[in-house]
């Protein structure tokens, strides 16, 4: 990042790696089975321009859009940059998984290509039916390109290059949440939206030459593609990248990683303090050494004061120092980073009290003897984001007055892409609305719940309504008679879902077969599994005045009426 | 005995997996491709079958083209005793 912001633009960036330390690493690219990988910003540009190529000669144009089906490894890593190289936009989809429908994978796709309106999609050989088969006849995707065909890593060019054209303001890349919602809303992010996010974010992190980032986080997703692979090659910090599907089976990765090449950043959804420190055993953790571990940053779901501890604890004897752990509110919408703490000093704990908090919506610091909750401070606002508490109404509150978290910066999102809609209503008067509640003490922000009816699953963010309808699809159960929610779970540090469904029958052999059926619909519909599908009689559904579901009331239900205690409508 | 493994694996998987402990697993139900062990669980099975059967179970075993059903599973592990 040594050009002048005024002009500065990846294709530029990647110009500048090449030319300064084509001999630096860039990626340990980690496979489980195999060697790891070196891959130097020589080989990245070289592979790069390999796919640039190809791009080329299919005709796509600089402005397009790029959409990659491809898994961890180089192929994915190599077209993302291709595509930049081209000026053209990429966006990474999530992969097929064993678990989700192939019909509902290619309605997710064709969502998303309706919306997007891509001109090519990236995929592998054996993909590349599931994918055409998702496409319409009169589809915007010109090109359904496959790796095989991509050819060697190649010498730049960079003069020839449609990238070196593109100018700060550009859209550079977009993001997408999972599900059919998700996929319908692109974030946008300009050029300069990212670097001035790096720009803040990197100075906060104290990051220098150094720092070794870790990563098991897919690309699809704000945390990984942020911090996991744009800020570690575009600030030439290498980054070793394990697979997301090699970690969740043996979650020892990360650990041995971090010791291997002495790792000093990780970011990690909270679920993973939970699942590192019971799915561990001390034989998978002979001679690691944590101690080069400077900032874990939890983010991406709510942070949990038990889970920390549980780290913590579990991995304390292994050198893991208690400064190293730190917290960041981030969203894609702000390119990633909102608040970060941790890195200047400990974290602060706010214990308040529970109740007050609960039915006054006011952080009160806690008193002995009545219920408490420890509340871990996500950090102060980065250099150049502002955030303020905002009332119902839209008025900005006080300290330890809890409301939704708005944000203004010079790193925001150009807009959801191909929905001004949905961009206009994402703001109010020029502050983006987060759909998140929280508070402030000190400068720093307290996170405490959702406005948005959004459920985190294991720092994926699920839309209800994807959830519902795919229960609704199920025989025996009604639209609109069925709610999704979260359920957070002490034990695995996130969300369980939940659906609650109205059906007509009272026999129990049928109910089950409803609630089986549930079950199936969601896990192969959207690779969610259930806590539970919980079949009720008519009438049992809370609705508001608006007829609308409320989601929230039917949850208050359910976990009373589950601990067996009275509820009554606020 | 392969009776046995069967029936401890079928009863871990309903209750500490799914948390459906009347749930009856079939030795030729799908366990993994049908979505039914989510991912996050594969790691518990490979434990306990570890911690029970003192077998050890690689990482990169755990996909459906190794072992799908509580059938394979145990001949799985049958073959890796003798």
């Amino acid at each position: 990042m040594h050009e002048k912001p005024e002009t500065l633009t990846f294709c530029r960036a990647l110009q500048h790696l090449y030319c300064e330390l084509p001999d630096r690493i860039a990626i340990y690219l980690q496979h489980a089975g195999q060697a790891d990988r070196l891959i130097t910003y020589r080989d990245l540009i070289h592979g790069a321009a390999a796919y640039e190529h190809a791009l080329r000669e299919q005709g796509i144009q600089s402005g397009e859009v790029v959409i990659l089906i491809l898994q961890h490894g180089s192929d994915l890593i190599f077209s993302f940059w291709g595509a930049i190289l081209r000026g053209a936009i990429p966006s990474i989809m999530p992969f097929l998984t064993e678990k989700l429908l192939p019909e509902r994978y290619r309605a997710d796709l064709a969502s998303l290509v309706d919306v997007t309106r891509p001109a090519a999609i990236i995929t592998y050989a054996e993909f590349e039916s599931e994918v055409r088969s998702a496409l319409k006849p009169d589809s915007s995707v010109r090109t359904v390109m496959v790796t095989k065909a991509v050819g060697t890593p190649e010498q730049p060019d960079f003069e020839t290059f449609g990238g070196m054209k593109r100018t700060p303001d550009d859209v550079v890349l977009l993001q997408h949440s999972s599900g059919t919602t998700g996929l319908q809303k692109g974030v946008a992010l300009s050029h300069r939206a990212v670097f001035n996010q790096l720009r803040s974010y990197s100075q906060v992190l104290k990051l220098n030459h150094q720092d070794v980032i870790v990563s098991w986080l897919p690309l699809y997703h704000d945390m990984g593609l942020i911090a996991g692979f744009l800020m570690p090659i575009l600030c030439a910090v290498p980054v070793v990248m394990m697979s997301p599907f090699d970690w969740v089976r043996a979650p020892q990765r990360l650990l041995q990683a971090v010791s291997h090449y002495r790792g000093t950043l990780s970011w990690l959804p909270n679920f993973a303090y939970n699942f590192c420190a019971h799915k561990i055993r001390d034989r998978h953790l002979e001679g690691v050494d944590l101690s080069s571990w400077r900032a874990i940053s939890n983010c991406s779901e709510p942070v949990r004061y038990e889970s920390h501890q549980m780290f913590l604890e579990r991995f304390q004897a292994y050198g893991l120092r208690p400064e190293a752990l730190a917290t960041c509110y981030a969203m894609a919408e702000n390119v990633f980073a909102v608040t970060q703490g941790g890195v200047d000093g400990p974290l602060t704990v706010d214990e308040i009290d529970r109740e007050v908090f609960q039915t006054q919506w006011l952080a009160k610091p806690a008193v002995p003897e009545r219920p408490s909750v420890k509340m871990v401070a996500c950090g102060r606002p980065i250099p150049n984001v502002e955030v303020r508490i905002l009332s119902s109404h839209g008025k900005e509150l006080p300290e330890r007055h809890v409301g939704e978290i708005a944000l203004r910066s010079d790193c925001m999102l150009t807009g959801y892409y191909n929905r001004p809609d949905a961009t206009e209503k994402a703001f109010l008067d020029g502050w983006y609305l987060t759909g998140d509640y929280g508070y402030m003490v000190n400068g720093e922000l307290y996170v405490s719940g959702r406005k948005k009816d959004i459920i985190i699953v294991g720092g994926k963010n699920i839309y209800p309504q994807d959830l519902e309808e795919l229960a609704m699809t199920v025989p025996g159960v009604h639209p609109g008679r069925v709610s999704a929610f979260g359920v957070f779970n002490e034990e695995t540090g996130t969300e369980d879902v939940v659906i609650v469904a109205e059906v007509d029958t009272d026999d129990p052999e049928e109910r089950e077969r409803i609630a089986e059926g549930i079950r199936e619909a969601v896990t192969r519909g959207s690779a969610i599994a259930l806590r539970q599908a919980y079949i009720v009689g008519p009438h049992w559904l809370v609705k508001t005045s608006s007829g609308k579901n409320a989601r929230t009331y039917n949850r208050e239900k359910y976990l009373a009426e589950i601990a067996g205690r009275p509820w009554v409508m606020p | 005995m392969t009776e046995d493994v069967v029936n401890v694996l079928s009863e871990f998987i309903a209750k500490d997996i799914l948390k459906q402990p009347s749930r009856k697993i079939n030795p030729q139900d799908k366990l993994i491709s049908s979505g039914l062990i989510d991912s996050f669980h594969l790691v518990d099975l490979a434990l306990f079958v570890e911690d029970n059967f003192g077998v050890h179970i690689d990482d990169a075993e755990l996909n459906a083209s190794v072992f799908d059903t509580l059938d394979e599973l145990v001949a799985l592990v049958n073959a890796r005793k003798a």
